[in-house]
């Protein structure tokens, strides 16, 4: 290989270079803005982990499995994974290559970026460099890679189905312009390098086509428009990118790192937050996933719209968006790049004013003295109040496993504070958790015992209750039903489906405690969309602003995908889910505990 | 004596001191509140009642009454755990109710 032209330049790299030192101005400033919007201790823990060679392994193989090859894509669906990793493990190879081939055969051009990109109009194929065949035929198979990708990408656009995505997020003007940029940049790569193909060399693609251009067109000076052509087109999508949703490209790579580095958002717009709201891709898994989604006019209000809105600064619709959130977490446990919607909408949540600020100090935590000496605590919380059959089910169990257990509110106590925690009123939960924190303190216990998730998951999260294990019931009677100290028959004739409750699935990641434990008692099938995936009740406290009416639809649908497979009864282990469900259901709605106690020999 | 309940002393609806800005603010908000049945499923069930006497059904009529110190101290102990909303016969998302009371309460023309 040698340089064709002495200076080795030509005026249509000048597209290429305005959008690339663009984009590397953006990005090099966008890195220090956020940097400088972390916290101190945050900033500092950022950059020390870049340096820890675990953290520093571990950031690289994220970023090439998740940025590249998309496995997480790969797992959700193939041809959906296939076309996203075609295009930028391809992309990649190509960007890799052009420089391995600068630096191999005019290594005193690698200072100037546009080489690699554009090398095959700048060099000329000489004997001595045949072996540049393989980077040759490395060239052409990973254009034809992208191609592919391209041509699935098209047939997407026009029916998503085919890719498992019912609906997709509609694009806007700058996002259109960016995918038709995109998506003209490799069409013209090929058709400029197949143009010089006999100058610089080719492979299987390119120099069937110059053979075929040459007959067809015959002058060699038509291949001048041809690169002009390519380096607009990345010209323009360079110069877009920052406003698209191709942003998602430089910003993920910096989104794995911090949170590699444990970073969590503090703040919903700065920093950390920025980075996520940057990162979204747009693809729009989140719509499918949201449960709010069967309602045509909130099919706006998920976590991709969210993003948008985010960075559109429509304080209007970024509040709304968040009050209306169930709070489920679907969204993150679909998203292909770790999104957490949610935590970013209680953020968003806690920046809010109040005039009226609640507060518990007229409440004394010896108000609710615990009596007796069990050392099992069951505390009821507030939406077991309401289902009287969990209560009386659990208690009733706790007996007939000879265990000795008393009840933290047996008159009515005070809320977990999950409610509050969930409002975004970060200040009041924090006082609700120190009462009941005494409460229980002050009992002696050494196991508390929750039948409701949403308690559950504060407890476990929010409380530091060192020395007491807390402990749900549904693993709580599963091991009393594993050890042999409950006895439980099974009903062969009864099929029975497992509701998963949003706070204790993807919650708490429970999910098979429950289920060993309806094995004792009755056949189980599954629900359509289930474990991780399973579908809210519409019944949440997560949602500030959705009403009663306007939950029905949500709740009639996750109904529909629990009894897909006919079951005779619906189990859950949350008194809120079971709530819901009875305002709707067409066949029984049970509580674990309840269907154990039925089962169970006294 | 005790007879375990008590009078309310007798107060008088003076209406022509009554400024419903607020109410008529919070019905724009969550149109639910004007479907109160004052059946009192909310007083009977709040967890917070017998702490600073909270019931919505009362603070929705505290709202249309000016008795505005009221409820306030009614407010003041709720912990939004939502068995309000949940037995509701009228369905009427009673934790908005509040959010909106406690967001309002010293700005009605503020923005939500």
């Amino acid at each position: 290989m040698i340089d064709r032209l002495a200076n080795g330049f030509d005026p249509f790299v000048i597209p290429f270079m305005v959008g690339m030192i663009f984009v590397l101005a953006y990005c090099g400033i966008g890195i220090l803005v956020i940097l400088f919007q972390l916290s101190r201790e945050d900033r500092r823990r950022f950059l020390l982990s870049l340096v820890k060679p675990a953290t520093a392994w571990k950031n690289i193989k994220d970023i090439f499995l998740n940025c590249l090859i998309h496995v997480k894509l790969w797992k959700r669906n193939r041809v959906l994974g296939f076309m996203h990793s075609s295009i930028a493990f391809g992309w990649f190879m190509i960007i890799v290559l052009g420089h391995l081939e600068v630096w191999l055969f005019v290594p005193e051009r690698i200072r100037l970026l546009y080489y690699p990109i554009f090398f095959n109009f700048f060099v000329a194929e000489t004997e001595t460099t045949l072996q540049g065949a393989v980077f040759f035929f490395l060239m052409d198979f990973f254009l034809l890679l992208i191609l592919v990708g391209i041509a699935l990408a098209m047939i997407k656009r026009i029916r998503s189905r085919f890719f498992g995505m019912r609906r997709t997020t509609r694009a806007s003007l700058l996002d259109t312009i960016g995918l038709y940029s995109l998506w003209s940049i490799f069409p013209l790569r090929l058709i400029c390098e197949s143009f010089t193909a006999h100058i610089s060399g080719g492979s299987f693609l390119t120099v069937p086509m110059n053979h075929f251009f040459r007959w067809f067109f015959g002058n060699e000076l038509n291949y001048l428009p041809t690169w002009w052509a390519y380096s607009i087109a990345l010209g323009i999508f360079m110069l877009v990118l920052p406003f698209t949703r191709y942003m998602h490209i430089p910003a993920e790579m910096m989104l794995i790192p911090m949170r590699n580095a444990g970073l969590k958002v503090r703040h919903p717009r700065r920093g950390f937050a920025r980075i996520q709201v940057l990162s979204c891709p747009g693809c729009g898994v989140c719509i499918d996933a949201c449960p709010m989604s069967v309602r045509k006019e909130n099919l706006k209000d998920c976590t991709v719209y969210l993003n948008r809105q985010i960075r559109h600064h429509n304080e209007r619709r970024i509040t709304e968006i968040s009050e209306k959130c169930l709070m489920c977490g679907k969204c993150s446990e679909v998203c292909q790049v770790g999104v957490d919607g949610p935590l970013m909408r209680l953020k968003q949540r806690e920046l809010k004013k109040y005039s009226i600020n609640q507060h518990y100090r007229n409440i004394r935590p010896d108000s609710f003295p615990v009596e007796g000496t069990g050392k099992v605590l069951y505390f009821a919380g507030c939406m077991t109040h309401l289902t009287p059959s969990i209560r009386k089910a659990t208690m009733s169990l706790l007996s007939k496993a000879g265990i000795e257990a008393r009840m933290m509110d047996p008159d009515g106590g005070l809320c977990c504070g999950r409610p509050m925690l969930m409002a975004g009123r970060q200040e009041q939960a924090r006082e609700l958790i120190r009462l009941n924190t005494a409460i229980i303190r002050a009992s002696g216990c050494d196991t508390l015992l929750l039948t409701c998730p949403i308690c559950y998951r504060i407890f476990k999260e929010n409380y530091k209750l060192d020395g007491i294990r807390v402990v749900h019931h549904s693993v709580y009677f599963n091991e009393l039903i594993q050890s042999g100290l409950l006895k439980v028959s099974k009903d062969e004739s009864r099929t029975l489906v497992y509701h998963d409750p949003c706070e204790l699935g993807r919650g708490c990641g429970i999910y098979e405690e429950p289920r060993e434990a309806l094995l004792a008692a009755g056949n189980l099938v599954e629900a359509h969309q289930n474990h991780a995936e399973s579908i809210c009740c519409g019944g949440s406290l997560g949602s500030l602003s959705l009403n009663y009416e306007k939950r029905r639809e949500i709740t009639l649908n996750a109904f529909e995908n629990l009894t897909a497979e006919q079951p005779d009864a619906v189990v859950t282990a949350c008194p809120l889910c079971l709530n819901t469900f009875s305002h709707y259901a067409d066949r029984p709605v049970e509580d674990l505990a309840v269907v154990l106690d039925k089962a169970s020999e006294s | 004596m005790d007879f375990g309940f008590s009078l309310s002393p007798s107060s008088a609806i003076e209406l022509d001191t009554l400024d419903s800005a607020l109410y008529r603010k919070l019905c724009r908000i969550e149109p639910g509140a004007r479907t109160c049945i004052a059946c009192g499923s909310c007083s009977a069930t709040c967890t917070a009642a017998e702490h600073s006497g909270m019931s919505v059904r009362k603070l929705l009529l505290g709202l249309q009454r000016g008795r505005k110190a009221e409820v306030e101290r009614m407010l003041s102990n709720c912990m939004l755990c939502g068995k309000c909303t949940m037995v509701c016969p009228r369905g009427i998302n009673t934790r908005r109710v509040i959010l909106t009371v406690c967001r309002l309460y010293d700005n009605v023309e503020g923005t939500l």
